[in-house]
Protein backbone atom coordinates (compact mmCIF):
# COMPACT_ATOMS: atom_id res chain seq x y z
CA UNK A 1 0.00 0.00 0.00
CA UNK A 2 1.34 3.19 -1.02
CA UNK A 3 0.14 5.71 1.90
CA UNK A 4 3.02 6.26 4.53
CA UNK A 5 2.55 4.36 8.06
CA UNK A 6 1.13 7.01 10.64
CA UNK A 7 4.93 6.43 12.46
CA UNK A 8 7.51 3.52 12.54
CA UNK A 9 9.08 1.76 14.82
CA UNK A 10 12.63 2.13 13.99
CA UNK A 11 14.32 5.10 11.71
CA UNK A 12 17.32 2.93 10.54
CA UNK A 13 19.67 4.74 8.32
CA UNK A 14 22.94 6.53 7.44
CA UNK A 15 25.36 9.07 8.43
CA UNK A 16 27.61 10.52 5.89
CA UNK A 17 30.28 12.41 7.42
CA UNK A 18 31.29 15.12 4.82
CA UNK A 19 34.45 16.05 6.83
CA UNK A 20 35.66 12.62 6.30
CA UNK A 21 34.57 11.23 2.72
CA UNK A 22 37.54 11.03 0.70
CA UNK A 23 35.68 10.70 -2.65
CA UNK A 24 37.02 7.34 -3.42
CA UNK A 25 34.07 5.76 -4.66
CA UNK A 26 34.51 2.28 -2.49
CA UNK A 27 30.91 2.59 -1.00
CA UNK A 28 29.35 3.21 -4.72
CA UNK A 29 31.65 0.06 -5.93
CA UNK A 30 30.57 -2.11 -3.05
CA UNK A 31 27.22 -1.35 -3.47
CA UNK A 32 26.92 -2.31 -7.23
CA UNK A 33 28.46 -5.56 -6.16
CA UNK A 34 26.46 -6.80 -3.12
CA UNK A 35 23.14 -5.25 -4.65
CA UNK A 36 23.90 -6.82 -8.11
CA UNK A 37 23.89 -9.96 -6.70
CA UNK A 38 21.51 -9.94 -3.81
CA UNK A 39 17.78 -8.73 -3.46
CA UNK A 40 15.72 -8.05 -6.55
CA UNK A 41 16.87 -7.45 -10.55
CA UNK A 42 20.21 -7.14 -11.65
CA UNK A 43 21.91 -3.53 -11.40
CA UNK A 44 22.32 -3.54 -15.06
CA UNK A 45 24.89 -1.80 -17.57
CA UNK A 46 24.59 -1.00 -21.11
CA UNK A 47 27.07 -0.58 -23.14
CA UNK A 48 29.64 -1.19 -20.17
CA UNK A 49 33.09 -1.54 -22.82
CA UNK A 50 31.64 0.78 -25.10
CA UNK A 51 31.61 4.81 -26.38
CA UNK A 52 28.83 5.23 -24.12
CA UNK A 53 28.31 3.10 -21.15
CA UNK A 54 25.07 3.97 -18.72
CA UNK A 55 24.33 1.61 -16.25
CA UNK A 56 22.17 1.86 -12.42
CA UNK A 57 23.60 2.78 -9.66
CA UNK A 58 22.39 3.45 -5.95
CA UNK A 59 24.49 5.25 -4.54
CA UNK A 60 26.89 7.90 -6.49
CA UNK A 61 29.78 9.97 -5.14
CA UNK A 62 30.05 13.92 -6.27
CA UNK A 63 32.82 16.22 -5.85
CA UNK A 64 31.57 19.72 -5.21
CA UNK A 65 34.02 23.36 -4.38
CA UNK A 66 33.04 25.34 -2.00
CA UNK A 67 33.68 28.95 -2.66
CA UNK A 68 33.83 31.57 0.08
CA UNK A 69 33.83 34.93 -0.76
CA UNK A 70 37.03 35.38 0.98
CA UNK A 71 39.38 32.22 1.51
CA UNK A 72 40.26 28.97 -0.03
CA UNK A 73 38.06 26.74 -1.88
CA UNK A 74 37.17 23.78 0.17
CA UNK A 75 36.34 20.32 -1.59
CA UNK A 76 33.75 18.72 -0.37
CA UNK A 77 33.39 14.78 -1.36
CA UNK A 78 28.95 14.16 -1.32
CA UNK A 79 28.08 10.83 -1.44
CA UNK A 80 24.08 10.62 -2.71
CA UNK A 81 21.67 7.59 -2.29
CA UNK A 82 18.24 7.33 -0.93
CA UNK A 83 17.43 8.98 2.73
CA UNK A 84 14.61 6.82 3.09
CA UNK A 85 12.32 9.85 4.54
CA UNK A 86 9.66 9.67 6.91
CA UNK A 87 7.34 11.75 4.05
CA UNK A 88 8.70 9.97 1.37
CA UNK A 89 6.82 11.79 -1.66
CA UNK A 90 7.95 8.49 -4.21
CA UNK A 91 5.88 6.34 -2.58
CA UNK A 92 2.67 8.33 -2.03
CA UNK A 93 2.61 8.71 -6.03
CA UNK A 94 3.04 4.85 -6.89
CA UNK A 95 0.18 3.63 -8.80
CA UNK A 96 0.43 0.12 -8.03
CA UNK A 97 1.33 -0.21 -4.93
CA UNK A 98 4.83 -1.37 -5.39
CA UNK A 99 6.89 1.39 -3.66
CA UNK A 100 6.18 1.25 0.44
CA UNK A 101 7.81 2.23 3.74
CA UNK A 102 8.24 -0.23 6.12
CA UNK A 103 6.67 -0.12 9.43
CA UNK A 104 9.01 -1.68 11.91
CA UNK A 105 11.85 0.04 10.53
CA UNK A 106 10.95 2.86 8.32
CA UNK A 107 13.34 1.42 5.31
CA UNK A 108 11.66 2.27 1.88
CA UNK A 109 11.47 -0.39 -0.62
CA UNK A 110 10.50 -1.83 -4.30
CA UNK A 111 8.22 -4.60 -4.64
CA UNK A 112 9.53 -5.58 -7.93
CA UNK A 113 7.13 -7.94 -9.20
CA UNK A 114 4.25 -5.12 -8.82
CA UNK A 115 6.38 -2.04 -10.68
CA UNK A 116 5.16 -1.41 -13.87
CA UNK A 117 8.36 0.73 -14.48
CA UNK A 118 5.87 4.10 -14.97
CA UNK A 119 9.03 6.14 -13.25
CA UNK A 120 6.86 8.25 -11.47
CA UNK A 121 8.22 7.75 -8.17
CA UNK A 122 12.04 8.78 -10.07
CA UNK A 123 9.90 12.43 -10.67
CA UNK A 124 8.80 12.60 -6.77
CA UNK A 125 12.29 12.02 -5.71
CA UNK A 126 13.96 15.37 -5.07
CA UNK A 127 17.37 13.65 -4.30
CA UNK A 128 18.45 11.57 -8.04
CA UNK A 129 17.66 8.25 -5.58
CA UNK A 130 15.62 5.74 -8.02
CA UNK A 131 16.82 4.85 -11.16
CA UNK A 132 14.78 2.85 -13.32
CA UNK A 133 16.67 -0.26 -14.55
CA UNK A 134 16.93 -0.68 -18.27
CA UNK A 135 17.18 -4.31 -18.52
CA UNK A 136 14.46 -5.54 -15.95
CA UNK A 137 12.06 -2.41 -16.27
CA UNK A 138 11.24 -1.54 -12.96
CA UNK A 139 12.40 0.70 -10.41
CA UNK A 140 15.64 0.00 -8.69
CA UNK A 141 16.94 1.86 -5.01
CA UNK A 142 18.90 1.70 -2.02
CA UNK A 143 17.49 -1.39 0.44
CA UNK A 144 19.47 -0.26 3.27
CA UNK A 145 20.81 -3.75 2.25
CA UNK A 146 17.87 -5.31 3.79
CA UNK A 147 19.08 -8.49 2.97
CA UNK A 148 22.72 -7.98 4.65
CA UNK A 149 21.39 -6.22 8.17
CA UNK A 150 18.84 -8.97 9.47
CA UNK A 151 21.38 -11.65 7.63
CA UNK A 152 22.23 -14.01 10.47
CA UNK A 153 24.48 -16.14 8.20
CA UNK A 154 26.41 -13.66 8.24
CA UNK A 155 29.60 -12.80 11.17
CA UNK A 156 27.69 -10.14 12.90
CA UNK A 157 30.51 -6.74 11.68
CA UNK A 158 28.80 -7.52 7.80
CA UNK A 159 25.22 -6.81 9.58
CA UNK A 160 25.50 -3.55 8.42
CA UNK A 161 24.67 -1.93 4.37
CA UNK A 162 28.22 -3.13 2.17
CA UNK A 163 28.81 0.98 1.97
CA UNK A 164 29.49 1.15 5.35
CA UNK A 165 31.43 -2.15 5.80
CA UNK A 166 33.33 -1.32 2.88
CA UNK A 167 34.23 2.90 3.72
CA UNK A 168 37.93 2.60 4.59
CA UNK A 169 37.57 6.27 5.73
CA UNK A 170 35.34 5.66 8.35
CA UNK A 171 33.06 8.32 7.03
CA UNK A 172 29.35 6.07 7.11
CA UNK A 173 27.32 5.36 9.84
CA UNK A 174 24.31 3.12 10.48
CA UNK A 175 22.12 2.71 13.21
CA UNK A 176 18.83 3.49 14.48
CA UNK A 177 18.25 7.43 14.25
CA UNK A 178 14.91 7.11 16.30
CA UNK A 179 16.77 6.17 19.68
CA UNK A 180 18.51 9.29 21.19
CA UNK A 181 20.73 7.09 22.28
CA UNK A 182 22.23 5.37 19.38
CA UNK A 183 25.77 6.18 18.17
CA UNK A 184 24.71 7.69 14.69
CA UNK A 185 21.94 9.75 16.97
CA UNK A 186 25.11 10.86 19.18
CA UNK A 187 26.52 12.11 16.62
CA UNK A 188 23.68 14.29 14.46
CA UNK A 189 23.94 15.99 17.86
CA UNK A 190 26.96 16.62 18.81
CA UNK A 191 28.11 17.28 15.16
CA UNK A 192 24.77 19.12 13.70
CA UNK A 193 23.37 16.34 11.10
CA UNK A 194 21.97 18.53 8.26
CA UNK A 195 19.00 17.27 6.32
CA UNK A 196 19.36 17.81 2.40
CA UNK A 197 16.75 19.93 0.40
CA UNK A 198 14.24 20.77 3.51
CA UNK A 199 11.91 22.95 1.70
CA UNK A 200 11.05 19.57 -0.21
CA UNK A 201 9.38 18.44 3.09
CA UNK A 202 10.58 15.00 2.71
CA UNK A 203 11.83 14.84 6.66
CA UNK A 204 15.30 12.76 5.22
CA UNK A 205 16.34 10.41 8.19
CA UNK A 206 19.34 9.97 6.82
CA UNK A 207 21.76 12.98 7.90
CA UNK A 208 24.95 14.68 6.53
CA UNK A 209 27.63 15.90 8.81
CA UNK A 210 28.45 19.23 7.60
CA UNK A 211 32.44 19.32 7.02
CA UNK A 212 34.11 21.40 9.67
CA UNK A 213 35.45 24.74 8.32
CA UNK A 214 38.98 25.14 6.67
CA UNK A 215 41.58 25.81 9.06
CA UNK A 216 42.63 29.67 8.78
CA UNK A 217 46.05 29.90 7.09
CA UNK A 218 48.27 31.53 9.23
CA UNK A 219 50.21 34.28 7.79
CA UNK A 220 53.54 32.55 6.64
CA UNK A 221 57.05 33.81 6.57
CA UNK A 222 58.05 36.41 3.74
CA UNK A 223 58.88 33.97 1.25
CA UNK A 224 60.36 36.69 -1.48
CA UNK A 225 62.78 37.41 0.98
CA UNK A 226 63.99 34.46 1.77
CA UNK A 227 65.02 34.17 -1.86
CA UNK A 228 67.59 37.00 -1.59
CA UNK A 229 70.52 35.71 -0.20
CA UNK A 230 71.75 37.27 2.67
CA UNK A 231 74.94 39.40 2.72
CA UNK A 232 77.38 39.38 5.71
CA UNK A 233 80.29 41.15 6.70
CA UNK A 234 82.60 42.65 3.93
CA UNK A 235 80.13 42.30 1.52
CA UNK A 236 76.87 43.27 3.53
CA UNK A 237 78.66 46.66 4.49
CA UNK A 238 79.25 46.81 0.68
CA UNK A 239 75.31 45.95 -0.09
CA UNK A 240 74.29 48.40 2.05
CA UNK A 241 76.58 50.93 1.09
CA UNK A 242 75.65 50.32 -2.55
CA UNK A 243 71.69 50.75 -1.42
CA UNK A 244 72.25 54.26 -0.21
CA UNK A 245 74.17 55.54 -3.42
CA UNK B 1 11.93 17.03 -17.85
CA UNK B 2 12.51 14.06 -20.66
CA UNK B 3 9.40 14.63 -23.08
CA UNK B 4 8.39 11.68 -23.54
CA UNK B 5 6.24 10.99 -27.02
CA UNK B 6 3.98 8.95 -25.62
CA UNK B 7 3.45 11.04 -22.60
CA UNK B 8 3.05 13.90 -25.03
CA UNK B 9 0.59 12.15 -27.41
CA UNK B 10 -1.49 10.76 -24.27
CA UNK B 11 -2.19 13.82 -22.81
CA UNK B 12 -3.16 15.92 -25.73
CA UNK B 13 -5.37 12.78 -27.26
CA UNK B 14 -6.87 12.00 -24.05
CA UNK B 15 -7.31 15.52 -22.84
CA UNK B 16 -9.12 16.20 -26.31
CA UNK B 17 -11.29 12.78 -26.29
CA UNK B 18 -12.36 13.82 -22.36
CA UNK B 19 -13.44 17.30 -23.65
CA UNK B 20 -16.03 15.46 -26.21
CA UNK B 21 -16.94 13.68 -23.85
CA UNK B 22 -17.56 16.49 -21.44
CA UNK B 23 -19.40 18.56 -24.17
CA UNK B 24 -21.72 15.87 -25.49
CA UNK B 25 -22.37 14.89 -22.23
CA UNK B 26 -23.30 18.39 -21.11
CA UNK B 27 -25.78 18.19 -24.37
CA UNK B 28 -23.90 19.62 -27.31
CA UNK B 29 -25.67 18.54 -30.66
CA UNK B 30 -28.67 17.84 -28.59
CA UNK B 31 -30.99 15.58 -30.32
CA UNK B 32 -29.56 14.74 -33.85
CA UNK B 33 -28.98 11.09 -33.57
CA UNK B 34 -26.57 11.20 -36.54
CA UNK B 35 -24.26 13.68 -34.31
CA UNK B 36 -24.52 10.85 -31.54
CA UNK B 37 -23.25 8.33 -33.88
CA UNK B 38 -20.36 10.16 -34.99
CA UNK B 39 -19.38 12.37 -32.29
CA UNK B 40 -19.69 9.76 -29.33
CA UNK B 41 -17.18 7.00 -30.89
CA UNK B 42 -14.98 9.53 -32.10
CA UNK B 43 -14.56 11.23 -28.77
CA UNK B 44 -14.32 7.25 -27.07
CA UNK B 45 -11.27 6.59 -30.13
CA UNK B 46 -9.42 9.50 -29.83
CA UNK B 47 -9.57 9.43 -25.42
CA UNK B 48 -8.51 5.57 -26.09
CA UNK B 49 -5.80 6.24 -28.36
CA UNK B 50 -4.47 8.40 -25.47
CA UNK B 51 -4.61 5.50 -23.35
CA UNK B 52 -3.01 3.21 -25.90
CA UNK B 53 -0.34 5.87 -25.84
CA UNK B 54 0.14 6.02 -21.98
CA UNK B 55 0.99 2.66 -22.06
CA UNK B 56 3.91 2.59 -24.22
CA UNK B 57 5.48 5.19 -21.56
CA UNK B 58 5.09 1.85 -18.65
CA UNK B 59 8.85 -0.25 -19.16
CA UNK B 60 6.46 -3.37 -17.76
CA UNK B 61 2.87 -2.76 -19.53
CA UNK B 62 1.64 -6.14 -18.75
CA UNK B 63 1.56 -4.77 -15.13
CA UNK B 64 -0.70 -1.57 -16.06
CA UNK B 65 -3.76 -3.28 -14.54
CA UNK B 66 -1.93 -3.03 -11.04
CA UNK B 67 -2.27 1.24 -10.97
CA UNK B 68 -6.29 0.80 -10.15
CA UNK B 69 -5.35 -0.58 -6.92
CA UNK B 70 -3.66 2.96 -4.92
CA UNK B 71 -6.29 5.52 -5.96
CA UNK B 72 -6.62 6.06 -2.30
CA UNK B 73 -3.14 8.06 -2.68
CA UNK B 74 -1.76 7.92 -5.93
CA UNK B 75 -3.06 10.82 -8.71
CA UNK B 76 -1.67 8.48 -11.51
CA UNK B 77 -3.87 5.76 -9.97
CA UNK B 78 -6.65 7.74 -9.67
CA UNK B 79 -6.47 9.02 -13.07
CA UNK B 80 -6.58 5.25 -14.25
CA UNK B 81 -9.64 4.59 -12.41
CA UNK B 82 -11.30 7.61 -13.24
CA UNK B 83 -10.75 7.64 -17.08
CA UNK B 84 -12.22 3.79 -17.15
CA UNK B 85 -15.65 5.21 -15.17
CA UNK B 86 -16.07 7.99 -17.19
CA UNK B 87 -15.60 6.23 -20.56
CA UNK B 88 -17.73 3.35 -19.28
CA UNK B 89 -20.58 6.05 -17.80
CA UNK B 90 -20.56 7.67 -21.08
CA UNK B 91 -20.67 4.44 -23.48
CA UNK B 92 -24.14 3.77 -20.80
CA UNK B 93 -25.06 6.90 -21.53
CA UNK B 94 -24.84 6.74 -25.85
CA UNK B 95 -26.27 3.64 -26.07
CA UNK B 96 -29.42 4.87 -24.29
CA UNK B 97 -29.24 7.46 -26.19
CA UNK B 98 -28.80 5.75 -29.44
CA UNK B 99 -30.36 2.61 -29.11
CA UNK B 100 -33.18 3.16 -26.71
CA UNK B 101 -33.51 6.28 -27.65
CA UNK B 102 -33.51 7.26 -23.47
CA UNK B 103 -31.62 10.62 -23.23
CA UNK B 104 -30.43 10.49 -19.12
CA UNK B 105 -29.44 13.58 -18.77
CA UNK B 106 -28.36 13.31 -15.52
CA UNK B 107 -25.89 10.26 -16.76
CA UNK B 108 -24.70 12.56 -19.16
CA UNK B 109 -23.62 15.23 -17.06
CA UNK B 110 -22.13 12.38 -14.50
CA UNK B 111 -19.74 11.66 -17.67
CA UNK B 112 -18.95 15.27 -18.24
CA UNK B 113 -17.77 15.39 -14.73
CA UNK B 114 -15.68 12.47 -14.42
CA UNK B 115 -14.52 13.26 -17.92
CA UNK B 116 -13.14 16.86 -16.16
CA UNK B 117 -12.02 14.52 -13.10
CA UNK B 118 -10.21 12.58 -15.40
CA UNK B 119 -8.06 15.47 -16.95
CA UNK B 120 -7.82 17.03 -13.34
CA UNK B 121 -6.10 14.10 -12.18
CA UNK B 122 -3.78 14.01 -15.35
CA UNK B 123 -3.09 17.59 -14.38
CA UNK B 124 -2.19 16.64 -10.70
CA UNK B 125 0.17 13.84 -11.65
CA UNK B 126 2.38 17.04 -12.20
CA UNK B 127 1.09 19.40 -10.47
CA UNK B 128 2.04 17.34 -7.26
CA UNK B 129 5.79 16.93 -7.80
CA UNK B 130 6.94 19.88 -5.67
CA UNK B 131 10.37 18.36 -7.51
CA UNK B 132 9.31 20.16 -10.86
CA UNK B 133 8.36 24.16 -9.48
CA UNK B 134 7.11 24.96 -12.49
CA UNK B 135 4.86 21.91 -12.73
CA UNK B 136 3.71 22.25 -8.85
CA UNK B 137 3.82 26.26 -8.68
CA UNK B 138 2.09 26.92 -11.76
CA UNK B 139 -1.64 26.26 -12.20
CA UNK B 140 -1.42 23.10 -14.21
CA UNK B 141 -4.90 21.84 -13.62
CA UNK B 142 -6.74 25.10 -14.93
CA UNK B 143 -4.42 24.63 -17.67
CA UNK B 144 -5.01 21.29 -18.63
CA UNK B 145 -8.44 21.55 -18.31
CA UNK B 146 -8.97 24.97 -20.23
CA UNK B 147 -7.08 23.05 -22.75
CA UNK B 148 -9.25 20.33 -22.44
CA UNK B 149 -13.11 22.21 -22.80
CA UNK B 150 -11.60 24.14 -25.51
CA UNK B 151 -10.20 21.03 -27.59
CA UNK B 152 -13.34 19.24 -26.75
CA UNK B 153 -15.74 22.23 -28.08
CA UNK B 154 -13.68 22.38 -31.23
CA UNK B 155 -13.95 18.91 -32.07
CA UNK B 156 -17.33 18.49 -30.94
CA UNK B 157 -18.60 21.84 -33.10
CA UNK B 158 -16.44 20.46 -36.42
CA UNK B 159 -18.60 16.94 -36.32
CA UNK B 160 -21.94 18.96 -36.01
CA UNK B 161 -21.22 21.15 -38.86
CA UNK B 162 -19.99 18.18 -40.63
CA UNK B 163 -23.61 16.77 -39.88
CA UNK B 164 -25.43 19.92 -41.26
CA UNK B 165 -26.07 20.86 -37.88
CA UNK B 166 -25.62 25.15 -36.85
CA UNK B 167 -23.23 25.83 -34.37
CA UNK B 168 -24.01 29.21 -33.49
CA UNK B 169 -22.94 29.69 -29.76
CA UNK B 170 -20.11 26.84 -30.19
CA UNK B 171 -17.79 29.66 -31.78
CA UNK B 172 -17.82 32.39 -29.50
CA UNK B 173 -17.33 29.45 -26.27
CA UNK B 174 -14.37 28.89 -28.58
CA UNK B 175 -13.18 31.52 -28.53
CA UNK B 176 -13.16 32.42 -25.36
CA UNK B 177 -11.97 29.37 -24.20
CA UNK B 178 -9.48 29.42 -26.71
CA UNK B 179 -8.31 32.82 -25.50
CA UNK B 180 -8.56 32.10 -21.82
CA UNK B 181 -6.48 28.81 -22.34
CA UNK B 182 -3.99 30.64 -24.36
CA UNK B 183 -3.90 33.32 -21.45
CA UNK B 184 -3.34 30.68 -18.62
CA UNK B 185 -1.11 28.91 -20.29
CA UNK B 186 0.66 31.80 -21.34
CA UNK B 187 1.16 33.43 -17.85
CA UNK B 188 2.13 29.98 -16.31
CA UNK B 189 4.79 28.48 -18.90
CA UNK B 190 6.17 31.22 -20.63
CA UNK B 191 7.91 33.05 -18.56
CA UNK B 192 9.15 29.86 -16.86
CA UNK B 193 6.90 30.75 -13.87
CA UNK B 194 7.77 28.73 -10.62
CA UNK B 195 11.50 28.47 -11.09
CA UNK B 196 12.98 28.64 -7.64
CA UNK B 197 10.31 28.73 -5.93
CA UNK B 198 11.29 26.98 -3.36
CA UNK B 199 14.49 28.41 -2.99
CA UNK B 200 16.06 24.87 -4.07
CA UNK B 201 20.28 25.27 -5.10
CA UNK B 202 23.22 23.31 -4.95
CA UNK B 203 23.33 24.50 -1.62
CA UNK B 204 20.48 23.10 0.16
CA UNK B 205 20.53 20.36 -2.63
CA UNK B 206 24.15 19.19 -0.62
CA UNK B 207 23.53 21.66 3.08
CA UNK B 208 26.12 23.18 2.46
CA UNK B 209 24.45 26.26 2.84
CA UNK B 210 26.11 29.79 4.11
CA UNK B 211 29.52 28.51 2.87
CA UNK B 212 29.58 30.00 -0.54
CA UNK B 213 29.08 29.14 -3.33
CA UNK B 214 28.79 24.74 -4.02
CA UNK B 215 30.20 24.47 -7.94
CA UNK B 216 29.82 20.56 -9.29
CA UNK B 217 33.47 19.95 -9.93
CA UNK B 218 33.41 16.08 -10.81
CA UNK B 219 30.24 14.45 -11.73
CA UNK B 220 30.04 10.52 -10.38
CA UNK B 221 30.42 9.31 -13.72
CA UNK B 222 32.05 10.66 -17.08
CA UNK B 223 28.85 9.44 -19.25
CA UNK B 224 25.37 10.10 -19.04
CA UNK B 225 22.57 7.88 -17.26
CA UNK B 226 19.04 7.57 -16.33
CA UNK B 227 18.86 10.54 -14.24
CA UNK B 228 20.29 12.75 -16.26
CA UNK B 229 18.48 11.94 -19.14
CA UNK B 230 15.19 11.86 -17.83
CA UNK B 231 15.19 14.62 -15.17
CA UNK B 232 17.99 16.91 -16.76
CA UNK B 233 16.47 17.48 -20.21
CA UNK B 234 17.56 20.65 -21.81
CA UNK B 235 18.06 20.00 -25.72
CA UNK B 236 15.59 22.28 -27.55
CA UNK B 237 15.25 24.88 -24.58
CA UNK B 238 16.85 27.09 -26.90
CA UNK B 239 14.28 26.99 -29.45
CA UNK B 240 11.47 27.18 -27.05
CA UNK B 241 10.28 30.94 -28.00
CA UNK B 242 9.53 29.65 -31.43
CA UNK B 243 7.71 26.57 -30.50
CA UNK B 244 5.89 28.28 -28.21
CA UNK B 245 4.52 31.08 -30.81
CA UNK B 246 4.43 28.14 -33.34
CA UNK B 247 2.04 26.63 -30.56
CA UNK B 248 -0.28 29.27 -30.19
CA UNK B 249 -0.31 30.22 -33.98
CA UNK B 250 -1.39 26.19 -34.71
CA UNK B 251 -3.27 25.93 -31.16
CA UNK B 252 -5.70 28.72 -31.05
CA UNK B 253 -5.07 31.10 -33.40
CA UNK B 254 -5.41 29.30 -36.80
CA UNK B 255 -8.31 27.49 -35.20
CA UNK B 256 -10.18 30.48 -34.29
CA UNK B 257 -9.72 32.26 -38.05
CA UNK B 258 -11.08 29.12 -39.69
CA UNK B 259 -14.03 28.65 -37.29
CA UNK B 260 -14.71 31.95 -37.98
CA UNK B 261 -13.97 31.53 -42.10
CA UNK B 262 -16.54 28.55 -41.48
CA UNK B 263 -19.71 31.40 -42.11
CA UNK B 264 -18.36 31.86 -45.33
CA UNK B 265 -16.47 29.12 -46.85
CA UNK B 266 -18.61 25.90 -45.47
CA UNK B 267 -18.57 23.42 -42.32
CA UNK B 268 -15.67 21.89 -43.89
CA UNK B 269 -13.31 24.68 -42.58
CA UNK B 270 -13.67 23.47 -39.19
CA UNK B 271 -12.01 19.91 -39.95
CA UNK B 272 -8.95 21.67 -40.63
CA UNK B 273 -9.01 23.63 -37.42
CA UNK B 274 -9.46 20.28 -35.38
CA UNK B 275 -6.08 19.21 -37.04
CA UNK B 276 -4.43 22.21 -36.73
CA UNK B 277 -5.24 22.51 -32.82
CA UNK B 278 -4.07 19.16 -32.07
CA UNK B 279 -0.50 19.74 -33.50
CA UNK B 280 -0.58 22.97 -31.82
CA UNK B 281 -1.05 21.18 -28.40
CA UNK B 282 1.05 18.75 -29.09
CA UNK B 283 3.64 21.66 -29.91
CA UNK B 284 2.78 23.31 -26.40
CA UNK B 285 2.71 19.92 -24.46
CA UNK B 286 6.31 19.25 -25.98
CA UNK B 287 7.51 22.30 -24.29
CA UNK B 288 5.59 21.40 -21.03
CA UNK B 289 7.60 18.65 -20.30
CA UNK B 290 11.14 20.08 -22.29
CA UNK B 291 11.31 23.39 -20.56
CA UNK B 292 10.45 22.04 -16.99
CA UNK B 293 12.95 21.83 -14.47
CA UNK B 294 13.78 19.06 -11.71
CA UNK B 295 15.58 20.18 -8.42
CA UNK B 296 17.63 16.69 -8.87
CA UNK B 297 19.51 18.46 -11.76
CA UNK B 298 21.17 20.79 -9.12
CA UNK B 299 23.13 17.71 -7.91
CA UNK B 300 24.82 17.85 -11.46
CA UNK B 301 25.19 21.06 -11.92
CA UNK B 302 22.50 21.41 -14.49
CA UNK B 303 18.93 22.51 -14.64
Amino acid sequence: MTTLPERTDKKLGLVIDLDICVGCHACAVNCKEWNTGGYGAALSDQDPYGADPTGTWLNRIHTYEVEPREGPAQIVHFPRSCLHCEDAPCVTVCPTGASYKRVEDGIVLVNEDHCMGCGLCAWACPYGARELDAAAGVMKKCTLCVDRIYNDNLPEEDRVPACVRSCPAGARHFGDLSDPNSDVAQLVTERGGLDLMPEMETKPVNKYLPPRPKDARAPGPDLAALAEPEAKGFLGWLDKALERL
Amino acid sequence: MHPAPSLIVFTVLSGLGMGMIAWIGLGLGSESHLFGWIAGPLALAVAGLGGVASVGHLARPDRAWRAFSQWRSSWLSREACLMVTAKVTFVVYLALWLLLDIRVWPLGWLAAALATATVYATAMIYAQLRTVPMWSGAPTPHLFIAMMMAGGLLAGSAVKASVGLDVPIGYMVVWVLGAAGTAVWWQTQAAGAGRGLYGSSAETATGLVGRGQVRSLERPHTGSNYLLKEMAYTVGRRRAFELRRLGAILGFIVPLVLALASYLVGAWALIPAVLAHIAGMLALRWLFFAEAEHVQALYYGAR
